[in-house]
């Protein structure tokens, strides 16, 4: 379903990413753990297509129309409101209306935006506005979920609404890129586990019923910082 | 064809949706048009020049640069979060978004140049009236040629400093043909020629427009693509 292969991206001398390679199957979480710098921003930006890997490819089963892409940017129009917003963003990946009116209604009530879908977004706070986010990468249904830091700026209940809804969404099929330097925040949900350094994965392997003590014992090893 | 038309739309949609918002771009646009005629007005002398002679000119002189205050707010409305990213990595086709940003800069460069074209003939005293069909119709060839090749240079400069000087220095050299073309068949128009004296021009305008929008779009995708 989402495949890399050999991924090289450099920006001048700095190697963000180095021969990086994996494979996700339908209902697989990949958790991808790395201090600031490791590369893993890049590592989604290659798989959402907005950059060329200098060598290597990454492959997405359906495509650009197949990806959902929560990144630190939000994409959304200050002067737009919530739901217009959506209504846009979901017309450019070719939901029709009536499809898009009732996925937009779904998400804001689970988002708990409800009440800010006629707000302009620059009326948001920074975590309405990540809610908002979510909102936007998950109107056309993704099979496909890259999922930079979700979780900044959510505060604890919509942290654990978006962990909810990412559990649901990856039961039913879907597959989930996380990237994050917190072990706590996107163990939960993965199946499996990736360290990356330097621009390269350093460890790659099945969650296989390992805590977040073993974990995060395993990352400072492999990394040699703290996860937490 | 028709789906990439119809994203094309929903992108014009969103712009015009976004300045109807925030009106900074055509109030400064109309404003921009008001200013320079008023500065036109008082600062000619009628009894040297008769208006008739250079009231083409004024007027496309005007146009061209109120225009470009529409062509620079095209994609600087996308950079905010990051937008343009999102555009690019959706399976919106580049196509589409060019032919959407094309749309919108054509409903906004026609809004001012409705309000421009009335203010022009109450500060000159230029009888356009019994020309006004054949004059609208030669100013929606020329817009249609210099807002295709704006919309591609606005995208072009928008990530380098200095966008806003950029635009002008790059697009006006492009602009001559069909500023002159405009310049010549307006002024035919409003000395009461007949219009076929005025056809040469009016090839040249139609040609520009088609080879600029055909190559704009073809090359559009080479501006925006890192």
């Amino acid at each position: 379903m989402l495949s890399a292969e050999g991924l090289t991206y450099a920006f001048g001398p700095v190697r963000a990413l180095d021969g990086i390679s994996f494979r996700l199957e339908a209902g697989h979480t990949l958790a991808v753990f790395g201090p600031n710098g490791a590369g893993k921003t890049t590592l989604l930006r290659v798989l959402a297509g907005q950059l060329r890997p200098q060598r290597g490819r990454a492959e997405v089963r359906g495509g650009r129309a197949a990806i959902g892409w929560i990144s630190h940017q939000s994409f959304l129009y200050g002067h737009l409101t919530v739901i217009e917003n959506l209504r846009f963003w979901a017309s450019l990946y070719g939901v029709k209306r009536a499809a898009r009116d009732r996925r937009a209604a779904e998400l804001l009530t689970r988002l708990g935006l409800v009440e800010r879908a006629d707000q302009p977004v620059a009326a948001l706070s920074r975590g309405l506005a990540q809610r908002a986010t979510i909102a936007r990468a998950l109107m056309h249904d993704p099979a496909v979920l890259l999922l930079d830091e979700p979780f900044t700026g959510l505060d604890l209940a919509a942290a654990a609404e978006l962990r909810r809804l990412l559990a649901e969404l990856v039961g039913a099929g879907r597959v989930a890129v996380i990237t994050t330097h917190n072990v706590d925040e996107g163990l939960e949900l993965a199946t499996d586990i990736a360290f990356q350094h330097r621009g390269r994965f350093v460890q790659l392997a099945p969650r296989a019923g390992r805590d977040r003590a073993q974990v995060a014992d395993a990352y400072r090893k492999a990394v040699g910082v703290s996860g937490a | 064809m028709l789906e990439r038309l119809k994203l094309a739309w929903v992108v014009a949609r969103k712009d015009l949706l976004l300045e109807f918002r925030t009106r900074t771009a055509i109030l400064s646009a109309v404003v921009f048009t008001a200013l320079v005629l008023t500065v036109f007005n008082f600062g000619r002398d009628p009894t040297a020049v008769p208006t008739i002679d250079l009231a083409p000119s004024i007027l496309w002189v005007t146009f061209t640069f109120a225009a470009m205050l529409a062509l620079n707010r095209a994609f600087a409305l996308e950079l905010e979060n990051h937008a343009l990213e999102g555009l690019l990595v959706s399976p919106l086709s580049r196509t589409s978004l060019y032919w959407g940003k094309l749309i919108a800069n054509l409903l906004f460069v026609t809004i001012v140049e409705a309000v421009g074209l009335p203010l022009f003939v109450l500060f000159f005293d230029v009888p356009v009236w019994h020309v006004l069909l054949p004059l609208v119709g030669v100013i929606a060839l020329a817009t249609v040629g210099f807002v295709a090749v704006g919309t591609l240079f606005s995208a072009m400069v928008i990530r380098t400093r200095f966008a806003e000087l950029m635009l002008p220095v790059l697009l006006l050299p492009f602009l001559i043909p069909p500023l002159v073309g405009a310049v010549q068949v307006t002024a035919r128009l409003l000395a009461g020629r007949p219009i076929v004296e005025a056809m040469g021009w009016l090839k040249l305008l139609a040609s520009y427009d088609i080879v600029f929008v055909t190559l704009s779009t073809l090359l559009f995708p080479h501006t925006v693509d890192e």
